[in-house]
């Protein structure tokens, strides 16, 4: 089984780490994202160490009108395919998205509105053809609202909620969805955060997602001991919560 | 971009110093504005040469992408942040092997690049430039340029050796050479003395492509520098049996070593090391005849002992390499070593190996001569004392000091070795007219200083 994989949001560090890990397996990739120089080098590179015929182009999440051409695009170059990564994200700042609603619909667009545009188009596709996963890469701020992230956390909330929806709807027809809980992880977006702890590198995160997938999981969290650290934090009961500075 | 106020070291891990990192996951994000700026591959470099002190530091190891790869020719493309252990892992399954590699396979292109390293064949085919086809350059301003030994010759020659002072390498071009095997033919032989050490690196390496000493430092009197000579070449498919000659380029994953691993930090003494030294001396000197070595064990046998810089304890350590011309090579190393042996100062890993001619790159540090490599566990003044002694000594015989192991040489000293310097500044000044690209071992030399 080495079917086509495509990857919105591919240069993300995250994303790097698994396809490298869907290559070594043998799949063929399509890369898409804004930066299509950045996409070339990734593209080149993944071909020569893993032997695998990877394809990229142009992507806009917000375009949300292109997205259909888009994915036509995609098929009409690989065929069929087997599964869809959607990585793309924006942390933003929680600060400038109290005081400034642009920040904040940047946000909750970028973390929700947009993978709903473009995943609604790849669930019909799956659903068709009646096998395939979707894997969608939420976050640990989503499962509790902290006042220093809860813009992102709300958006990513809602993503993992919509995921839980589609992996209900998409059963049926056998099509598996993975919903990604990251804790923290060493990459462009937490690059000089202060107060970081027990920080993942992103090439394991993308070689947990993949074994995800192969295994059929719903939910993970990554690293595995997030799960653990979040039962806690839902823990708290919400009179105590209130007070704490988080 | 994000910035991380840290503070980071070489890999001798003396001198610490806060930089502010920035790391770019794409080649387009190498370039960002900042006062003062300095690229870093994996830290290889002993002292702070790969350090700039409350400057801007750009660690390139995220943007490590292949570009090309021609398997009929050998020839790789690559971004700078690609180390040599990704390239083996690549191209060794393909017949192919880089022309030049340091002691460790944990480095960047660029870094090495930069230095201009050289390898156990650098009387056989130069240093790392000679594998060079192209090079790109990212110099003040994010201008990119592409440079060779044809093209843009003058910033191709500041660049190799030029230690990151010029800008940011972003992609490397190389040529590789074929092999027909992942093994070594290797040959050890003992030699009682540096005079004898001398004799048998001259004698054995006119025919041997690798060829390197392992000298005891601690070896006094009559057996002052004596050693054991490795020579090696690549081993021809018909030269295995069994099963590595049916997958002749595959190799086992996991080797074995026994040199320094288990000492604890507290235990590199002079005492201890001399105990190793003797044991060393005994067992590879005494190996008979030719045998086969993966090149794993070959070129790299230090990292099979992951972070062994730490074995040096918190105070860090110093390497010191220098290169003296062949005249007075043998009379220089006797001085360097009595002065050592006189001082009572520890130090570890000795390394004499002989050199071809330079290159024509302006600070690139090998020259027709021998070079000595030693490990000194740093101890304040005593040490900085000792080296300073070995300074004059280098000096004398017209040698050098290697920049890419430095923490400590001075600005006269500096000028006195690399008598290329001002040609290398009126190239840099083209390049960097504001002097953006800076390090601590830039402005330790008085290298922004006109010369
Ligand atoms: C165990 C061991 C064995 C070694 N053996 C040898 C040997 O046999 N021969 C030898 O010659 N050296 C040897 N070295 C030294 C090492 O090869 C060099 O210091 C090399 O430069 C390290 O590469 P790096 O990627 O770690 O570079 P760093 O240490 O990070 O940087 C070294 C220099 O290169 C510059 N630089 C790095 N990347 C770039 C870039 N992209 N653009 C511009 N400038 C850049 C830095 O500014 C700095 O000046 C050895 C080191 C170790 C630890
Ligand atoms: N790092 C963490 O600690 C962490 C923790 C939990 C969850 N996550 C999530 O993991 C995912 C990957 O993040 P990362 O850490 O790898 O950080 P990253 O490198 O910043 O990745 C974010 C990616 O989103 C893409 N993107 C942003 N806007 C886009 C748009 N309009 N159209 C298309 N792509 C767009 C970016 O691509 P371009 O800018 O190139 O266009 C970038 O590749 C994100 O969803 C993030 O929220 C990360």
């Amino acid at each position: 089984m080495s079917g086509a994989i495509l990857i919105l949001g591919a240069t993300s560090a995250i994303a790097r780490g698994a396809a490298a890990a869907w290559a070594q397996r043998g799949h063929r990739l399509y890369l898409a994202g804004r930066d299509v120089e950045s996409l070339r080098r990734d593209a080149a590179d993944l071909a020569i160490r893993y032997g695998v015929a990877v394809h990229f182009g142009a992507f806009d999440a917000a375009a949300h009108d292109t997205h259909a051409a888009f994915l036509q695009r995609v098929t009409d170059e690989m065929g069929e395919l087997e599964g869809v990564l959607l990585a793309f994200g924006y942390l933003g700042s929680q600060a400038k998205a109290a005081g400034d609603f642009r920040e904040a619909l940047a946000i909750i667009n970028r973390n929700f509105v947009d993978a709903v545009s473009i995943l609604n188009l790849c669930a019909d596709q799956l659903e068709q053809r009646g096998r395939g996963f979707i894997a969608g890469i939420a976050s640990v701020a989503g499962d509790r609202g902290r006042q220093s992230n809860y813009t992102y956390g709300a958006a990513k909330g809602a993503f993992a909620l919509y995921l839980q929806g589609l992996r209900n709807r998409l059963f049926p027809a056998g099509v598996r969805v993975l919903t990604i809980k990251p804790g923290f992880v060493d990459t462009a977006m937490t690059w000089g955060m202060p107060g970081l702890f027990l920080v993942a590198s992103p090439i394991d995160v993308g070689a947990r997602i993949v074994t995800a997938v192969e295994r059929g999981r719903d939910v993970i969290y990554v690293p595995w001991f997030w799960r653990y650290i979040m039962l806690i934090i839902r823990s708290i009961p919400e009179r105590l919560f209130k007070r704490l500075k988080l | 971009m994000n910035t991380l106020n840290k503070d980071i070291a070489g890999w001798g891990r003396y001198p610490v110093q806060r930089c502010e990192l920035v790391r770019p996951e794409r080649h387009a994000e190498l370039w960002s504005e900042a006062p003062s700026l300095l690229a870093r591959g994996q830290g290889r470099s002993y002292g702070d040469a790969a350090l700039n002190e409350g400057g801007r530091v750009v660690l390139t190891e995220r943007v490590n992408r292949f570009l090309a790869f021609d398997r009929e020719q050998g020839i790789v493309r690559a971004e700078a942040g690609v180390t040599l252990a990704e390239l083996l892992a690549l191209t060794v399954p393909r017949g192919w092997f880089p022309l030049v590699t340091p002691g460790t396979r944990h480095v960047s292109l660029g870094g090495c690049v930069a230095a201009d390293v050289h390898g156990k064949n650098h009387h056989h085919d130069g240093a790392f430039s000679s594998s060079v086809r192209e090079l790109e350059l990212i110099t003040a301003g994010g201008r990119r340029l592409r440079c060779s030994a044809q093209e843009n010759a003058a910033a191709f020659q500041a660049t190799v050796g030029g230690m990151g002072l010029t800008g940011i390498i972003g992609e490397v071009e190389l040529q590789l050479q074929p092999i027909e095997s992942g093994y070594i033919r290797a040959r050890h032989q003992a030699a009682a003395h540096l005079e004898e050490l001398f004799r048998l690196l001259q004698e054995s390496d006119g025919d041997a492509r690798y060829s390197v000493a392992w000298v005891d430092l601690m070896s006094r009197g009559a057996a002052l520098g004596r050693g054991v000579v490795m020579n090696g070449d690549h081993a021809a498919r018909d030269e295995l049996s069994g099963g590595r000659r049916l997958t002749p380029l595959r190799l086992p994953p996991a080797r074995v070593r026994n040199i320094p691993c288990n000492m604890p930090g507290w235990l590199l003494n002079g005492l201890s090391i001399r105990a190793f030294n003797a044991q060393y001396y005994r067992r590879e000197g005494s190996r008979s005849g030719s045998f086969l070595l993966d090149y794993d064990t070959f070129f790299y046998p230090l990292d099979t002992l992951a972070n062994w810089n730490r074995l040096y304890g918190r105070r860090g350590f110093v390497q010191y390499q220098c290169v003296v011309p062949t005249a007075t090579a043998l009379e220089a190393m006797r001085q360097l070593l009595q002065r050592l042996a006189d001082s009572g100062h520890p130090a570890f890993l000795g390394v004499l190996k002989r050199m071809g001619p330079a290159g024509a790159a302006y600070l690139s540090f090998p020259m027709e001569g021998y070079t000595l490599a030693m490990d000194l566990p740093m101890k304040g003044a005593a040490t900085l004392a000792l080296l300073d002694a070995f300074d004059s000594v280098v000096l004398q015989h017209g040698g050098r000091v290697y920049l890419a192991k430095d923490a400590r040489l001075a600005p006269a000293s500096f000028r006195a070795m690399y008598p290329q310097f001002a040609e290398w500044q009126r190239v840099r000044r083209e390049l960097d007219p504001h002097g953006v690209f800076s390090s601590s071992l830039s402005r330790r030399l008085g290298m922004e200083e006109q010369a």
